[in-house]
C-alpha cells in the first residue's frame, strides 16, 4: 500500500522524502504509506503510540436518575459511585508520526476527539493507555484561559506573557509587537470585557503566538478576525514551520487547513478514519 | 482523486507491523514522553522561575475582583473594618464581651484578623485548582504556581488589613512598643503555614469535589477551638474546671498560636505574666507549623503534579 500512496503524491507533483542536512538520519527513512512526502526532513517531532485518552465528566446524570436527595442517599447507602461521573473514550488508540516542518490540520465532527488529542499532545491530559514523545515542550496556542476580562489589554498582555513562561525581558522586548500585531491600539489601555469578539481574539492570538514554540498546537484560533487578520495569522504560522518547527492546526474552516497545512489527519469517533494529503482528506470528509 | 478507505485503514493497520515500536523510535531520536512529573529540586527551582507569573496573577485577580464595583479598591480597606465592627458589636456590646479579659476589643480584634488570614487562605486554596481546569488543560507551567498565587493574592490583602488592625488596636490605647517590630516574624511564620495548608487543600480540592461544600462548616468549628472570642485559659481550664493539658492542646493548633503571639505583641495587659513574649510553647508550636507545613505542603501537592489536568 506504501507503493499507491508514494505514487499518488508523485503525480501530485510533490518532492519525495529527502533527509535534511545536519539532522541524524537512519539509512531507512520513515516509513511513507500513510503521510504525504514533502517533508522536509525526516526528523520526528512528535510521536503518538497508541493513545487512549479517557475523561471523567461530572453532573452528566440521565433523566430517571436525576438528582434528589433521596436518590444520592440510597446510593451513598449501597455504596454505588456517583452517577453523574462518566468515563468518555474520548481518543481510542490513535497512531501516527508528525515530523520537522510539518503543519498537520484535523478534521472532523464535533465531539470527534481533536481538541482531546491537541491537549494531549500538549502533555495536558494524561494518556489512559498508550504515550505520546515529543521534542521539547509542545504548546497549546490557549493563553485565553490566563487572561482576564476585567482587565486591560495591556495587563493581559503582560499576564499573558508570563502565564506562557516568559520572562521579564522578553515580555518587555515582545510588548510592542503583540500590540502592533494584533492591531487594537490605543483599545490596549481598556479593558478587554470592552472589546468586539474580533479584537479580543486578535489580541489573543497575538501575545500566544509571540513566544516561539517547537511544537504548536491551534485549536480554532483562526476562526475569528478579519479577512486581514487572518492573513497575517496564516502568515505566521508559515513562519513557525519554516523555523523547523511543528503546526497542528484543529478548524472547522476546511479552506484554512487547505491553504496552511501539508497533512490532514481525520478523526472519526476518536479513531484516525483518514491520514494524508489535505486535498484527499477533505474531499473524503465533505463526502462524509 | 480520493484515496480507497481501505487503503488508508490497511496503511495504518500494517504501516508499522515489521518496523521498529514507535517507543524505539522515539528513544532514537531523543523523544521524551510529554506526561513526566519532574523531580522535586526541579520543581521546586521551576516554580521559582515562574515567580513573576506567580506575583503577577496575584496582582491581576487582586485587581479584577474589585474592579466591578464603584468603590473599587476601597473594598480592601472597606471590607476588614466593616467585619471588625460587626464583631464588636457582636461580642463586645451584645454578648458582653468577657469580665476578665481587660482590653476586649483589640483581644477580639486581633483574634479575627489573624485566623480570618489563614480562614481565607484556606478556602481561596481549595478552588484554585478546581477553579482553573481550563488553564491547566491549556498551559505547561508548575500547578503549585496556583496555590501560591491565591496565597500571595491573601497576602496583599492582609498587608491592608494589619494597618486597620493596627489603627484600631492603637485607638484602644495600646501604645505602639518595640516589640512591634516582631509582628512581620509572626505574619512570616503564619505566611509559611499558610502555603503549606493552601497546597495540601488545593489537592484535596481537586479531587473532592465535595470539598468546598464542607468547608465553611471545618474553618468555623476551627475558628471556635481557636478561642477568637474568648481566652482558652480561662474558658477550658477555670471555667470548665478541665485540666491545664487540655488548654495546652488547644494552643498548639497553628491558628491558636499565631493568634497567642500576635495578642502577647499587641496588648499590654495580655497575660502579664508573660511580659510581651509568646509562652515557649505557644512560639515553638509556630516554628513547628511553620516549617512543617510549608516542607509537607509542597512535597504532597508535587506528588500528584502530573494528574491535576484530569478534572
Amino acid at each position: 500500500m506504501a507503493e499507491l500512496t508514494k505514487e499518488l503524491s508523485q503525480v501530485n507533483g510533490e518532492k519525495p522524502a529527502v533527509p535534511g542536512k545536519d539532522v541524524r538520519v537512519h539509512p531507512n527513512p520513515e516509513p511513507s504509506g500513510k503521510r504525504p512526502l514533502d517533508v522536509p526532513t525526516g526528523t520526528p517531532t512528535v510521536i503518538v503510540d497508541d493513545l487512549h485518552i479517557v475523561y471523567r465528566v461530572y453532573g452528566a446524570a440521565s433523566d430517571n436518575e436525576k438528582g434528589n436527595a433521596v436518590n444520592a442517599l440510597t446510593r451513598l447507602l449501597r455504596r454505588q459511585g456517583r452517577p453523574q461521573m462518566k468515563e468518555v473514550h474520548a481518543v481510542k488508540g490513535v497512531t501516527f508520526v508528525a515530523y520537522h516542518g510539518d503543519a498537520i490540520g484535523i478534521v472532523g465532527r464535533n465531539g470527534s476527539g481533536k481538541s482531546t488529542l491537541l491537549r494531549a499532545i500538549a502533555g495536558l491530559l494524561p494518556p489512559h493507555k498508550g504515550a505520546v514523545y515529543t521534542d521539547g515542550q509542545p504548546s497549546l496556542l490557549g493563553v485565553n484561559a490566563a487572561l482576564m476580562r476585567e482587565l486591560t489589554g495591556e495587563r493581559n498582555i503582560v499576564l499573558g506573557c508570563y502565564a506562557m513562561g516568559m520572562t521579564p525581558a522578553e515580555v518587555r522586548e515582545k510588548y510592542q509587537e503583540i500590540v502592533d500585531f494584533s492591531g487594537i491600539d490605543e483599545f490596549v489601555q481598556l479593558p478587554m470585557s470592552t472589546y468586539s469578539s474580533g479584537m479580543g481574539a486578535r489580541l489573543r492570538f497575538a501575545i500566544s503566538s509571540a513566544k516561539t514554540h517547537d511544537v504548536l498546537l491551534i485549536d480554532e484560533a483562526l476562526a475569528t478576525g478579519d479577512r486581514e487578520f487572518r492573513k497575517k495569522s496564516e502568515e505566521r504560522i508559515r513562519q513557525i514551520r519554516e523555523s523547523a518547527g511543528t503546526v497542528f492546526l484543529v478548524a472547522h474552516d476546511l479552506k484554512v487547513i487547505e491553504e496552511t497545512c501539508n497533512r490532514v489527519i481525520w478523526l472519526h469517533k476518536g479513531k484516525i478514519k483518514m491520514d494524508g494529503d489535505p486535498k484527499e482528506v477533505i474531499s473524503a470528509y465533505n463526502k462524509g | 482523486m480520493s484515496q480507497p478507505e481501505s487503503a488508508v485503514a490497511d496503511a495504518q493497520a500494517g504501516g508499522r507491523s515489521g518496523q521498529e515500536p514507535l517507543a524505539k523510535l522515539a528513544k532514537r531520536y531523543g523523544l521524551r514522553r510529554a506526561i513526566a512529573r519532574p523531580r522535586f529540586p526541579v520543581y521546586l527551582r521551576q516554580l521559582w522561575e515562574r515567580r513573576h507569573f506567580i506575583l503577577t496573577y496575584a496582582t491581576s485577580r487582586n485587581v479584577s475582583k474589585y474592579s466591578s464595583s464603584a468603590l473599587g479598591q476601597l473594598w480592601q480597606v472597606l471590607t476588614p473594618l466593616l467585619n471588625a465592627a460587626i464583631y464588636f458589636v457582636m461580642f463586645g456590646v451584645i454578648l458582653g464581651g468577657s469580665k476578665d479579659i481587660i482590653n476586649y476589643p483589640a483581644f477580639l480584634l486581633t483574634g479575627m484578623f489573624v485566623f480570618t488570614y489563614t480562614q481565607r487562605t484556606i478556602t481561596a486554596g481549595a478552588k484554585s485548582i478546581s477553579g482553573n481546569l481550563s488553564m491547566i488543560r491549556a498551559l505547561h507551567f508548575p500547578r503549585a504556581s496556583l496555590p501560591l498565587a491565591y496565597t500571595i493574592q491573601e497576602l496583599q490583602q492582609l498587608a491592608i488589613s494589619m494597618g486597620v488592625l493596627l489603627a484600631l488596636v492603637v485607638a484602644t490605647q495600646e501604645w505602639p512598643t518595640w516589640y512591634w517590630l516582631m509582628i512581620p516574624v509572626v505574619l512570616l511564620l503564619q505566611t509559611m503555614f499558610n502555603i503549606g495548608a493552601g497546597l495540601v487543600i488545593a489537592r484535596l480540592g481537586a479531587t473532592m469535589r465535595d470539598l468546598n461544600q464542607l468547608l465553611p462548616f471545618i474553618t468555623r468549628t476551627w475558628l471556635y477551638a481557636s478561642g477568637v472570642f474568648f481566652s482558652i485559659q480561662d474558658k477550658v481550664v477555670k471555667s470548665a474546671e478541665l485540666p491545664q493539658w487540655v488548654a495546652n492542646v488547644m494552643y498548639l493548633n497553628p491558628a491558636a498560636s499565631y493568634i497567642e503571639w500576635m495578642r502577647e505583641i499587641l496588648i499590654k495587659t495580655y497575660r502579664p505574666e508573660f511580659g510581651h513574649h509568646p509562652p515557649t510553647m505557644v512560639w515553638v508550636s509556630c516554628v513547628f507549623w511553620a516549617v512543617f507545613a510549608l516542607g509537607f505542603g509542597f512535597w504532597y501537592f508535587w506528588r500528584a503534579e502530573e494528574r491535576y489536568g484530569r478534572g
